[in-house]
């Protein structure tokens, strides 16, 4: 009995120590949620159409372009939904060819579809729709998570989210400059630059007055800040630039900060290889033709191209210093691959959280202490078993939060009171159970031993119930219910353990030591 | 000090003033919803704005809401926190397209429609916009996450005790949600996201009251095998009583004092804790068990009348039907 009794002891220790240490120190260990400590909780979709549109306006271009090394010119080639294309005016003497070409070009991924007149649309397969789609989110994901991390977030996270599949969830615990650390997620950064057909015009009308008031479908209207005067003091521009652009943001290898020759801030970027090269190859073909630096569709600036350009670029415009180096960041850290949408943002104040945590402390251990206090007058003696048992329990669950890297939050706390709540219900039961058995008159022991003995089933069966519920919460329910769930199975774990087990050691301790007569109950 | 010295109450006896009384109060919670379209969801489901601004110096609703009138015009102007904390929530429905940049639109609306009125200086200190698409997304997995725990739980009590059992812990369960909801509504509290934690929470603890009777039912159905089922069952409530009214009371104090002291943040979910420990101690006491008996005595009466059918003899279908009762 009484080595029996030193095992029990020992595990006990073991697992308070184990509990103990990984709460240890708790500032670092017990993670608290957005809802408690400030900061911004932000989900996002990832607009995977823009990628496919882009797929397939590209492989559009390319067409159009073997399609004319080959000598056949295309009255039109236009996406006419992000995986459709349609190409039309193909002479009819030069049909075969330009199926080969296309087969050559487009057959993997595009099934064709042929009309009389000459006219072809292409449909993006759907095992490559779906690829894209998830290329697209997976490469957002990246992305916002290079910029999260030059944005020098403590433990910020960045997740895929929901069921869609096209959701991304962002938080950023105690970050204070919410706007700045948005616009920084979310800035797509695709960085274009266009040959300029016509402007900058000082409106719509008169840029379009020499094409009858028509955008060609190869074209398209961008607007920016008209720097003919110099900067920052011009209205806005329009400019009629191709919808396709020969270089993109995919093609930089670095962008810096850097000042500019009116000693403004500004951009300068440098491509890659491949960049390179083909920057290289298309303003040494358009010399003397304007080339419009465009970002998220709108126009920085545009300047003419004086000789073949290879490797290097600025964009200039009316930034201050931070923006500059904002913007740089943005592009350093890679081009969206598709425009994101808000579907959800929350932002808690740093004093807002503060004040959350300071009520929320206080209230509840002022319900700890209540609790505490009822017991002990109540129970007396046996009242501080149930103390150890409750307070082991809190321990014990926080640690196991710990642990797993689990996070507080409100609803995680709904968690603990209702591990609270079981963990006293146990000890009542418990100790009614005695009272009851004490006054069969079976003496101190026996009634002990009788009282958990009876009571262990009636605890298996609410905790297993609990549990049963717990899982499926966790199984079936999103964020919030899923936290709720996570405390809630650790709590009852944890509490059969104390309640049962560490309760019942310290009542066989005692005991065995004094052979009473009664039990302070 | 025992709360109770040997309780002996007859609680059976005001099971259908019980049940009266907790029809009336889930009627009327139902009427008030219906008359007022629906429940009063939070932006966490409905989708919306929610923006808290702490002013420098003291303003009244009035002048926030004069402030911010061209901005929409179901905006909702409260409080937040405490008289002197100087903050106040305003709430603007779900509006705009669907998704997008735009949902932010609404908030900047406000700042930007309280920063040129003469309300003084302000921060924003918190900020909630939730799009309609996860607010759908949230109602729906919620409900579906709690409807599979239910049946968790009612197939366990089912196979652990009795299905009879199982139907009236459920029944208890439902009976303490839809009290909530129903005292809620008459408050006037929105159903966020909180709330639904504080309903789990809930609905833990009304199981696990329903089982400690019926453990101790299941205990005393072995050991007095003359006594009626239903005195049985009322001798089970009381002997488990001092052990309800301990529990709940304790745990009612600590959810008080989170309502007293939690602040802002805390209050919705302190306030749904509060009210349905109070509704789970009352369904324990008078709901659960009698839906026990009365499921239980329907089963056995309509076994008790199948064999009576099948053995063409109607003559001692009482004794039957009381025999079948303790023992099933």
């Amino acid at each position: 009995m009484a080595k029996n009794l030193r095992w029990k002891v020992l595990t006990i220790i073991g697992v308070v120590v184990a509990a103990g240490a990984a709460v240890y120190p708790p500032e670092d260990r017990i993670r608290l949620g957005l809802d408690l400590r400030g900061g911004v909780h932000m989900v996002l979709r990832v607009q995977t159409d823009d990628a496919l549109r882009l797929e397939t306006e590209t492989v559009g271009e390319q067409l159009r372009e073997q399609a004319s090394l080959g000598g056949i010119s295309l009255s039109s080639t236009v996406a006419v939904s992000p995986t459709e294309l349609r190409i039309e005016g193909v002479p009819p003497d030069r049909d075969q060819e330009l199926r080969q070409i296309a087969d050559d070009l487009l057959q993997a991924s595009y099934d064709r579809d042929s009309e009389p007149g000459g006219v072809y649309t292409f449909r993006m397969r759907p095992g490559v729709e779906r690829a894209l789609r998830e290329e697209a989110v997976r490469q957002a994901l990246q992305t916002i998570e290079r910029r999260v991390n030059e944005l020098g977030v403590a433990e910020p996270i960045v997740a895929p989210h929901g069921v869609g599949g096209d959701q991304i969830l962002v938080q950023l615990p105690g970050v204070d400059d919410v706007a700045r650390a948005k616009e920084i997620i979310r800035s797509t950064a695709l960085l274009e630059l266009k040959l300029v057909e016509e402007g900058p015009a000082p409106s719509r009308e008169m840029l379009l007055q020499t094409r009858s008031g028509v955008v060609p479908p190869d074209l398209e209207v961008v607007t920016g800040a008209d720097q003919s005067a110099g900067p920052g003091v011009g209205s806005t521009a329009y400019y009629l630039v191709r919808l396709v652009a020969p270089v993109t943001g995919r093609d930089l290898r670095n962008a810096r900060p850097t000042i500019d020759e009116y000693n403004q801030p500004a951009i300068s970027f440098s491509f890659n290889r491949e960049g390179a090269r083909k920057f290289g190859n298309f303003t040494g073909a358009n010399v003397g033709r304007s080339l419009a630096v465009i970002m998220d569709d709108r126009v920085y600036s545009a300047a003419v191209i004086q000789e073949r350009i290879a490797d290097e670029g600025r964009i200039t415009g009316t930034f201050s210093q931070e923006e500059a180096s904002d913007l740089a960041l943005i592009l350093r850290s890679g081009a969206l691959p598709a425009s994101l949408t808000y579907l959800e943002e929350r932002t808690v104040g740093p004093t807002l959280g503060a004040d959350s945590i300071r009520a929320g402390v206080i209230a509840s251990i002022t319900g700890l202490v209540a609790v505490a206090l009822f017991m002990l007058v109540y129970y007396r003696l046996s009242g501080i078993n149930a103390v150890v048992a409750v307070a082991l329990n809190l321990l014990i669950l926080l640690g196991c939060m710990a642990y797993i890297g689990a996070v507080l939050t409100l609803p995680g706390i709904a968690g603990f009171i209702l591990t609270i709540g079981m963990g006293v219900d146990s000890n009542v039961l418990i100790f009614e159970r005695i009272k009851e058995e004490l006054g069969s008159a079976k003496g101190v022991r026996a009634a002990v031993s009788a009282g958990f003995d009876r009571v262990f089933l009636t605890i298996l069966d609410t905790h297993i119930a609990s549990l049963i519920a717990a899982a499926f919460l966790f199984q079936f329910g999103s964020g919030p219910i899923k936290g709720f769930a996570t405390t809630l199975f650790f709590g009852l774990v944890s509490n059969v353990f104390t309640a049962v087990f560490v309760s019942r050691t310290i009542f066989e301790a005692i005991l065995t030591r004094r052979r009473e007569a009664t039990l302070s109950i | 000090m025992p709360i109770f010295k040997n309780p002996n109450f007859d609680f059976l006896k005001w099971r259908w003033p019980a049940v009266g009384l907790s029809i009336l109060i889930i009627v009327a919670g139902v009427v008030t919803v219906a008359t007022q379209g629906g429940l009063r969801l939070g932006i966490d489901f409905s989708g919306g704005t929610i923006v808290i601004v702490k002013f420098d110096a003291p303003v009244t609703e009035d002048a926030v809401r004069a402030a911010i009138s061209g901005v929409a015009d179901e905006n909702v102007v409260q409080r937040y926190g405490t008289v002197d904390a100087n903050e106040i929530l305003i709430r603007l429905p779900q509006g705009g397209p669907e998704e997008g940049t735009s949902l932010e639109e609404g908030a900047n609306a406000v700042v930007a429609a309280l920063g040129q009125s003469s309300v003084g200086g302000f921060t924003v200190i918190g900020q909630e916009l939730v799009g309609p698409v996860i607010g759908e997304a949230l109602k729906s997995r919620g409900i579906n996450a709690f409807l599979f725990a239910m049946f968790g739980i009612l197939v366990y009590i089912g196979l652990r005790f009795r299905f009879s059992f199982a139907v009236g812990a459920i029944i208890a369960v439902a009976h303490d949600i839809l009290v909530t909801l129903s005292i809620l509504t008459f408050v006037g509290y929105e159903l966020s996201l909180n709330v639904v934690a504080a309903m789990l929470t809930i609905t833990g603890y009304s199981v696990n009251d329903s089982i400690v009777v019926f453990d101790r039912v299941r205990e005393n159905l072995r050991r007095m095998r003359l006594d009626t089922f239903d005195t049985l069952v009322n001798t089970s409530i009381n002997q488990t009583l001092s052990r309800t009214i301990i529990t709940s009371g304790t745990t009612a104090f600590a959810v008080l004092a989170l309502f007293l002291f939690g602040g802002e943040v805390l209050r919705g979910f302190a306030f749904t804790m509060l009210v349905g420990v109070i509704s789970g101690t009352y369904s324990t006491i008078f709901i659960a068990a009698a839906a026990a008996i009365v499921i239980s005595e329907r089963r056995a009466s309509r076994r008790a009348h199948a064999t009576a059918g099948r053995a063409q003899t109607t003559s001692k279908p009482k004794r039957r039907t009381r025999k079948t009762r303790v023992r099933a």
